[in-house]
């Protein structure tokens, strides 16, 4: 693959922003990736983009200029951003373009998402029955995980303890405000064994990137970012996913160990070499499973991981430096997309005080979510 | 009364069981029936009686009111927390379905379970009952008899 570099970043504030629409968060996000690139819209050769609930991206060129440009409409669940992404380093990679934009945004309503069973290929009993939750299905799958693998709800608590510690060093994170261990042990359980400081709640905001080849790249900066492996991958027959029914007799790998797997081949670069992290935390439990099934430790081993702070900004495998989803809320579309910011900002030295020290040189991003589907992306200076 | 849906149990019967289909092809089980194979794409698969008794493989407590589709016809005074779980069958097909069952101290993954028919609302429009899959701890059967 030919390289792409990623030039301009863009983030529009997450959490609730009451005065704008999503496509005007999503506009915002790449207005200040062009500025960061020092780049005009007029130069931008083609985008890609989407979101779940605040419309097409395509129409962004309402508020950004109507050039002609190539513009994609991306819907791909919870891998949206990812996505969005693959296909914009696809286009560059082939030759084809050498510069172009990739936006995520939203805008969700307020409390848990209720889709509709039939656009997930399910009839209306799953849902008028109470089944069709995401947040049963997080709490299923950690309640289970912990159960083969002895991993303790002091353990999840950890995890969001550090989300909203990180949150608060984050000027761009809607809950930024530290969270005592009882204040989270002690919250309302949501779906056992998950609490409410424990799942993350959808939220608004937008993020875009600047993507270029590496001889457009040049022009622009001399210091690009390089985009070594965007993946995404779907569940195979086996795993256990949400809005399942039922599941199979012989359980298998989710697609996050697919996606993550091949991402770090294309690279050639071990989940060992790999400096900051950031990994769909739709909720406590997700964290801790997605560190094992991105290759990043042995199923089991998180509660020691985290009892000695090694995925702290200055452990040995940072995670989720931002915040994560817990401390930014998911804006569906736009959520894949900020996890790159923040890596982008960490190996550019620009993260401020949430900054990993040391210079990290490698970052991954990955997102996991409905109907079980997952992207991953490894960026490296 | 009448099920929720046809074909997802054997309905009316003494001992209800859970429909489900199997394919031809590669014997994999599935619940609810469906008419292609996800594991090898055979297209041929016959409905079956997949059993009535399992193990609690996992679980939860819904603790708030879903949103619509959810239409037990429950206000938010009147809703009542319900345990969910997935219940491994004799051919190990996992089966998510609502517990009887909400208290956590009384869940616990490996438990025996079986299955219930039981109203889950009322019809505003017609009076109709109608009835709901849910699985039970089977100690509950052997504190009734
Ligand atoms: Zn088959």
């Amino acid at each position: 693959m030919s390289e792409v570099a990623i030039i301009g970043i863009g983030l529009h504030p997450f959490g609730r922003t009451p005065d704008k629409s999503g496509q005007q968060q999503g506009a915002e996000a790449v207005r200040r990736a062009l500025a960061d690139a020092g780049v005009s819209w007029k130069e931008v050769q083609f985008a890609y983009g989407g979101s779940q609930d605040a419309g097409n991206a395509d129409a962004l060129v309402n508020e950004l200029g109507l050039t002609g440009l190539q513009f994609t409409n991306v819907w791909n669940g919870c891998a949206t951003g990812g996505s969005a992404l693959h296909a914009g380093c696809a286009a560059i990679a082939s030759g084809e373009y050498e510069l172009g934009v990739v936006v995520g945004f939203d805008k969700h309503p307020r409390g848990a998402f209720n889709p509709r069973p039939a656009d997930w290929g399910l009839e209306d009993w799953y849902g008028e029955l109470g089944l069709m939750l995401t947040t049963q299905f997080f709490a299923m799958k950690i309640q289970r995980y912990m159960h083969e693998h002895g991993i303790t709800e002091e353990a999840l608590v950890r995890v969001a303890e550090k989300a909203f510690r990180n949150g608060a060093l984050n000027p761009y994170a809607w809950r930024r405000t530290p969270l005592s261990r009882e204040e989270i042990a002690q919250s309302p359980l949501v779906s056992d064994p998950l609490r409410k400081y424990m799942f993350c709640n959808p939220a608004e905001g937008g993020a875009a990137l600047v993507l270029a080849s590496a001889a457009r790249a040049r022009r622009h900066t001399t210091k690009p970012l390089w985009v070594r492996a965007a993946v995404v991958r779907t569940r195979r027959y086996g795993s256990f996913e949400v809005f399942s029914p039922s599941l199979a007799a012989t359980v298998t790998d989710a697609p996050t160990v697919d996606a993550a797997r091949t991402a770090f081949e294309r690279a050639g670069i071990g989940p060992e070499e790999v400096d900051v992290i950031q990994l769909q935390d739709t909720d406590s439990g997700a964290e801790i499973i997605h560190m094992a099934e991105c290759g990043f430790c042995a199923h089991g081993e998180q509660e020691k991981l985290l009892a000695e702070g090694a995925t702290e900004i200055g452990g040995r495998m940072p995670v989720n430096t931002d915040g994560g989803c817990l401390a930014n809320g998911e804006p569906v579309g736009a959520s894949g997309l900020r996890q790159v910011h923040e890596i982008c900002l960490q190996l550019r030295g620009q993260a401020g005080a949430r900054q990993v020290p040391g210079g990290p040189r490698v970052g991954f991003t990955h997102v996991y979510g409905a109907p079980g589907l997952s992207g991953v992306t490894l960026i490296s200076r | 009364m009448r099920p929720i849906r046809e074909g997802l149990f054997t309905w009316p019967a003494e001992r209800p069981e859970l429909l489900g289909s199997r394919c031809t092809d590669c014997g994999e089980v599935t619940f609810p029936a469906q008419a292609d194979c996800r594991r090898c794409g055979g297209r041929d698969c016959r409905v079956e009686p997949i059993g009535h008794r399992g193990t609690l493989w996992s679980w939860t407590v819904q603790r708030f009111l879903p949103k619509p589709p959810y239409a037990s016809g429950e206000t938010e005074e009147t809703f009542r927390p319900y345990g969910v779980g997935y219940v491994e069958l004799p051919s190990g097909v996992k089966v998510e379905a609502r517990l009887t069952e909400n208290r956590p101290e009384r869940l616990v993954i490996g438990m025996p379970m079986r299955l219930v028919v039981a109203p889950f609302r009322t019809d505003p429009e017609s009076g109709e009952v109608i009835l709901g899959f849910y699985f039970a701890p089977e100690e509950d059967e052997e504190e009734a008899a």
